[in-house]
């Protein structure tokens, strides 16, 4: 659009008017209220709701559902997958950001678009097949059972769904960060005479620190609060295979809404820990980044 | 002539880094999904077609695309006005409300889902207003567009935001001082700007809608023909061991998805050559 307007080389001697480029005030106002309206009423209320709905026989009642057996036979299992998947996926985030943004190499899109794939699938079909790879029908079931390995309907299938739905989130948050800062510095280190695990130590990662802090807190996020793709593949054993989401899904179809509410309350807590964080980290990546663009590298986040 | 691959440098561990990414990517996600196809492949033509296009499964499709076009339409509207106000204006709490937007992202789905099960059911906040009004919102395809809307908000908000910020104030100086008025300088200098932008937000919402679970299943009460999205069709079917349904459905639903992968690549190389 902007090349169909003249703009004036030459600066004019014209008072730069604010009100040519924004709305009346009322307009100002009306469009606050309005967004506000929509965020409070679709956003706030369903979070306000959790916490009213939990609190809403007492404190007593509250913790009393909290220190249940099988709700935290689920934390428990909650916590265990979040603490396999976020550090595997971490792992892969950075190796696949270094190679993605430190080397030029042919299919670089095509392997950046797989990277991101999980994104796109519904997580039903992320833990659809699981059960098609390691079900009784599937390509290793009857191989597992012959071993009485079980993966389906159990930890290793829970954490493989897990695994699948939060597999982009460290990766993309590293590969524009470190396509941003280039390469420069990394070849700089190894003309000096670092080794490869010292370059990344001391020059690659103190660059990316919040960026990849900030990809583990929302892969955590997720990994802990995935409901779809674990409710495929676990079976819905008490005490056994439900993490912290399942289980709020039990105690609701029970009617048991206290408890349902109490448990959803602990994960709103880690949702609203998961914004804090994101909020802070994301603001020191926007630094970093814009360092990064300041160096002799340039070039800014797509 | 031998074809480079690679173009040489003197930064180290491509091997190993490129060598790990391919393999960790096949084992947790592309043997996954071959398996998928091949085992609708194994079925055949015929048995595959009658499975997805059963009339229950078509009922499904229609519902869930329905509520979705829905709910990323109005995140398309109310979003647009979200994103404009906090990019344009200043406010109190207005840092707090920016983070605030991201809460779907960050809210377990099944949390958010009996949450607004609770508001709109005719006991709830919402529900017991609008219930004697003739609008049962919970378990009726208007509660499974409440959650969509929920769930879509952030993709439309966090697409635009930076397409606003880029926004070229000249040039709506430039309108101003041509005699526009603003809303001329919105719908003909902004909107065009900014749609790329929206569209790709719009898709995006869309998508996240087509494939949700969690959020939807408690408020859409689940009666076949009805209330039964497709996700939740693809689990019924698993759990009467219609493995071939559910597979029928799950390769639909996997199509839609990439088609829209495809428009929403399209999208964001057109909104940056537009900027």
């Amino acid at each position: 659009m902007s090349e169909a307007v003249l703009i004036p080389t030459t600066p004019m001697a014209r008072p730069r008017s604010d009100a040519a480029i924004s709305e009346p005030a009322v307009v100002r106002w009306a469009l606050v209220a309005v967004a506000m309206l929509f965020l409070g009423l679709f956003l706030v209320l369903p979070l306000v709701a959790v916490f009213v709905q939990a609190l809403e026989k007492g404190v007593g009642l509250y913790l009393k559902s909290l220190v249940d057996r099988d709700a935290l036979a689920a934390v428990r299992l909650t916590l265990l997958t979040a603490l396999v998947v976020v550090p595997l996926n971490t792992v892969f985030g950075v190796a696949a950001a270094w190679a993605i943004a430190k080397f030029e190499f042919t299919g670089k899109q095509v392997l950046t678009t797989l990277v991101d794939l999980p994104f796109s699938i519904s997580p039903v079909i992320a833990g659809l097949v699981f059960v098609l790879l390691f079900g009784r029908d599937g390509w290793l079931g009857p191989w597992l059972e012959a071993r009485d390995l079980k993966v389906l309907f159990a930890v290793p299938g829970i954490v493989l769904a897990t695994l699948f739905v939060t597999f982009p989130f460290v990766a993309r948050e590293l590969i524009p960060l470190m396509q941003a800062q280039g390469a420069e510095e990394e070849e700089a280190a190894r003309a000096l005479g670092a080794g490869g695990w010292q370059t990344f130590r001391r020059v690659t990662l103190p660059n990316v620190k919040w960026g990849l802090l900030y990809g583990v807190i929302l892969c955590n996020g997720r990994a802990m609060g995935e409901f779809g793709a674990v409710s495929v593949v676990s079976g819905h054993i008490r005490g056994q295979t439900n993490t912290m989401p399942l289980h709020v899904e039990i105690l609701y179809n029970e009617y048991n809404l206290v408890a349902a509410f109490a448990v959803a309350s602990l994960l709103a807590m880690l949702a609203l820990v998961t914004l804090v964080l994101k909020s802070v980290l994301q603001w020191k990546v926007a630094r970093q980044l814009a360092l990064a663009a300041d160096g002799p590298a340039g070039g800014r986040k797509p | 002539m031998r074809i480079a691959l690679r173009q040489h440098s003197v930064v180290p561990g491509f091997g190993l880094t490129m060598g790990f990414t391919l393999l960790y990517l096949s084992l947790i996600v592309l043997i996954p999904l071959a398996a998928l196809l091949l085992k609708s492949a194994g079925v055949g033509w015929d048995r595959f077609w009658a499975a997805a296009t059963d009339p229950r499964v078509l009922a499904s499709y229609r519902l869930s695309f329905g509520a979705s076009l829905a709910g990323a339409a109005i995140n398309a509207a109310f979003g647009l006005v979200v994103a404009w106000v906090l990019v344009r204006y200043s406010f109190p709490g207005k840092n707090l409300v920016d983070a605030i937007v991201d809460l779907p992202f960050a809210l377990p789905t099944a949390v958010s889902g009996i949450a607004l099960t609770g508001l709109y059911g005719a006991n709830g906040w919402i529900g017991r207003w609008l219930e004697p009004l003739g609008i049962p919102v919970a378990y009726t395809p208007l509660g499974i567009t409440v959650a969509l809307c929920f769930i879509g908000l952030p993709f439309v908000v966090r697409t635009l935001q930076p397409a606003i910020e880029d926004l070229d104030r000249e040039t709506e100086e430039a309108a101003a001082s041509l005699g526009a008025s603003r809303l001329q300088t919105f719908l003909r200098v902004i909107l065009p700007t900014i749609l790329p932008a929206l569209l790709t937000g719009f898709a995006l919402a869309f998508a996240r809608g087509l494939g949700e679970y969690g959020s939807v299943v408690f408020i859409s009460g689940n009666m076949p023909g009805k209330t039964e999205i497709a996700p939740l069709l693809i689990v019924t079917k698993l759990e009467q061991y219609d493995y071939v349904g559910a597979c029928a459905i799950a390769v639909v639903m996997l199509a839609a998805s990439f088609v829209l992968l495809l428009v929403i690549n399209v999208l964001q190389w057109w909104s940056r050559r537009h900027v």
